[in-house]
């Protein structure tokens, strides 16, 4: 059996995964990124083994992808993971044509073709407005876990209308609303549809065209999942591994290289020189 | 998709390069010489479409606000200039040349490349850029100098040109400069020296157009964006001079050659891209090896023709001094045209010099020519179907260079072209293998 993984290092999270030549998922890891990016990628990488009771010789080929790919230092190849959303995303939902990826720190929108090709894409810019981080501080800014708030988020009857997307000031945007008595339902309606509002006007940049697949940390958040869906009037995929897409497509990339080098190590004739990919 | 190696750098250092730090060198020389001994009178001018053939007609030493921030940008000392004239009340997002240049005008005016010498005169050529009143006036306001602020009407619509009356408008005031010149030295325009100084720029100018015209080749002989600076400051700061004629003759020998050979600057060119917008300058190494590793090759810059656009058939006519000039500030220059006209500039670069995608690099402290970028990257995305990536950083300011960011967005770029590229290759094509 080919055994392939993809290690996913991001701002936040490092989620590693690793698949068999079928396709299916064996294992998958997440552990925070913290401060060392190296030992964060050997972390979630063994840790992913381990689950599969799998040695690292075990693994044909590694890529890595994430912010930290060039820190995944045992990896044969580094992909952005803007390929790698996009290959993970049409995997999990073959008729996947628009990706929403929303991160620790990254919103993004990717427009891919029907065989799960980037057409374009398009990213926040130096601005954590419409990110993870947005929601981790006003999850903090109410004392709450940021797992609970999209749950607390599909309560509100009168969502409050933010003035700011500021991952900076939102904190001080809540106080301001707590102050007027407002409940923390309607505070974090207001959080989640100003989030998505802002989302949709920048992936609007590549068009949205159905399917929308719905991928990154965020995306287990129910709250901006019904936000999205609300504001563009279409039903959103999202998968309980949507987090682990970025990972899952570099494992997709890492076990397509692994067979193309085992079928051409059983071909009859010896390669030529240089024949086949660089990587 | 193929993995781009990490490590491609650009190593080709010509006589052209040699040629043209020398130049350079001695050119800051006299600014220091002026600057420290009184030895002759500066003009300080805007680059795009100026009349430096005026100045050097007057014997004047032309002087470039603009060239000088971009150096202390390259040599990395901008940012204690930038930060102190926020501590003078410049804000975040103004223009960041200004304030490299506003804080390095009040440090002595001292850089590592010359001392910079005060203005006898102040010559704003307003084309299209309203920031560069300020600036200059901002100048005239330090150095108690005399300010003249040429009027020039912005090019409207997509295929305009400026009318009689505009070319009578701009000759008008730059009769009014050669007055103000005339006062300031003490001598009339001598107009056989001047005409003189009018064809070499002419002929300059046509030279550079003819070395444009090698990035149409495949191979690119040279980078039409990074190799382009190396040429473009001595097209601006010694265009009508000999000096700066026979750099350019030099340029051109050298480039064709390479044509020849079939060189390039990268050991193999695997896309040509059109490029809108000025180089992040502070960081314009690292920039360049994002594209490099992915064997990624400039063969048409906008930024280019910031100063003048000469590939389109342009050229100072000796004939008619003034009216050239008065062209050259109204039409054939990039700042002074609209954005319709842009879009049909960077289209005819994408056409003509057979480019596979184009990259705009908007400048955050820029909001003038950066407005409209996100228009510009839907209009070539979608409406003409030419992969395009937007990514942003400065001109100037360090602090708003990311380069994990751009990394990440510019291979992501290349891995989908790469991928497309691929895809277009192993298409079948009758029997193939």
């Amino acid at each position: 059996m080919i055994y392939a993984a993809g290690v996913d290092v991001g701002s936040t999270q490092t989620k590693a995964i690793i698949i068999n030549e079928k396709r299916e998922i064996v294992a998958r890891a997440l552990t925070d990124t913290g401060a060392n990016v190296t030992r964060a990628a050997n972390k979630g990488f063994a840790e992913a083994l381990l689950a599969a009771g799998l040695k690292r010789e075990d693994v044909a080929y590694v890529v890595g992808t994430g912010y930290g790919r060039y820190k995944v230092t045992f990896g044969d190849a580094q992909i952005t993971e803007i390929s790698c959303h996009a290959r993970g995303a049409s995997f999990l939902f073959p008729n996947t044509r628009t990706v929403i990826d929303m991160g620790g720190q990254d919103a993004k929108g990717i427009h891919i073709g029907p065989d799960g090709d980037v057409k374009d894409f398009v990213m926040n810019d130096k601005c954590a407005a419409g990110t993870g981080r947005f929601l981790a501080n006003a999850a903090e800014a109410l004392s709450l876990s940021l797992d609970d708030i999209g749950e607390i988020a599909m309560r509100a009857k009168n969502p409050v209308r933010l003035t700011t997307v500021c991952t900076v000031f939102v904190e001080s945007d809540i106080m301001s609303y707590l102050a007027q008595g407002k409940k923390v339902e309607d505070i974090l309606g207001g959080v989640h549809s100003a989030i998505a509002a802002r989302t949709i006007s920048l992936v609007r940049r590549v068009g949205i065209e159905p399917e929308v697949t719905f991928t990154g940390g965020v995306s287990r958040n129910i709250g901006m999942v019904r936000g999205l869906e609300e504001k563009l009037g279409m039903k959103v995929n999202v998968s309980p591994d949507s987090h682990f897409v970025g990972a899952l497509g570099a494992a997709i990339f890492a076990l397509e290289r692994a067979l193309k080098a085992s079928s051409e190590k059983h071909e009859a004739t010896p390669a030529v020189a240089g024949a086949g990919p660089t990587a | 998709m193929a993995q781009a190696a990490e490590a491609v750098k650009t190593t080709y250092q010509g006589q052209m390069h040699l040629l043209q730090k020398d130049i350079m060198g001695r050119y800051y020389e006299r600014l220091t010489r002026c600057a420290e001994q009184g030895d002759g009178k500066a003009v300080y001018m805007m680059i795009s479409g100026n009349p430096v053939e005026l100045a050097l007609a007057f014997d004047l030493i032309p002087v470039y606000p603009e060239i000088n921030a971009l150096q202390l940008a390259v040599k990395k000392v901008c940012l204690p200039f930038i930060q102190k004239a926020e501590e003078m009340g410049y804000s975040m997002d103004n223009c960041a040349y200004v304030k490299a240049d506003v804080g390095m005008f009040h440090s002595g005016r001292k850089t590592p490349f010359a001392t910079i010498p005060l203005p006898s005169l102040i010559l704003c050529n307003y084309v299209g850029c309203n920031v560069y009143l300020q600036w200059f006036e901002h100048l005239a306001e330090y150095s108690q100098g005399n300010l003249y602020n040429l009027d020039i009407p912005f090019l409207h619509g997509e295929f305009d040109e400026p009318s009689a009356a505009d070319i009578t408008y701009v000759v008008r005031q730059l009769e009014e400069v050669i007055e103000a010149m005339e006062r300031l030295t003490g001598k009339k325009l001598d107009w056989a020296k001047f005409k003189r100084i009018v064809a070499i720029s002419g002929e300059t100018g046509e030279l550079w157009a003819k070395i444009k015209a090698l990035t149409q080749k495949t191979p690119s002989p040279f980078d039409a964006y990074f190799d382009s600076v190396t040429m473009m400051a001595p097209l601006y700061c010694l265009r009508g001079t000999e000096e700066g004629l026979r750099f350019f003759e030099t340029a051109l020998k050298e480039m064709e050659e390479k044509v020849e050979l079939g060189m390039g600057p990268l050991p193999e060119e695997r896309f040509r891209f059109v490029i809108e917008g000025p180089p992040p300058w502070p960081y314009l190494r690292q920039f360049r090896d994002l594209f490099s590793k992915w064997g990624a090759v400039a063969v048409a810059s906008t930024y280019s023709t910031v100063g003048g656009l000469w590939e389109f058939g342009f050229k100072h006519d000796p004939n008619h001094p003034l009216e050239s000039i008065a062209a050259h500030m109204l039409k054939w220059n990039l700042t002074n045209r609209s954005f319709l006209q842009r879009y049909e500039q960077i289209h005819r670069y994408v056409k003509e010099w057979h480019a596979d995608a184009l990259v705009i690099h908007s400048v955050k402290s820029c909001r003038l020519f950066s407005a409209g970028q996100g228009d510009m990257r839907e209009h070539f995305t979608k409406d003409l179907g030419i992969p395009t990536l937007l990514v942003e950083s400065d001109i100037e300011d360090p602090r708003y260079f990311s380069e994990a960011q751009m990394k990440n967005r510019i291979d992501a770029f290349f891995e989908s072209l790469e991928h497309q590229k691929m895809l277009r290759e192993s298409a079948p094509k009758g029997d193939a293998r």
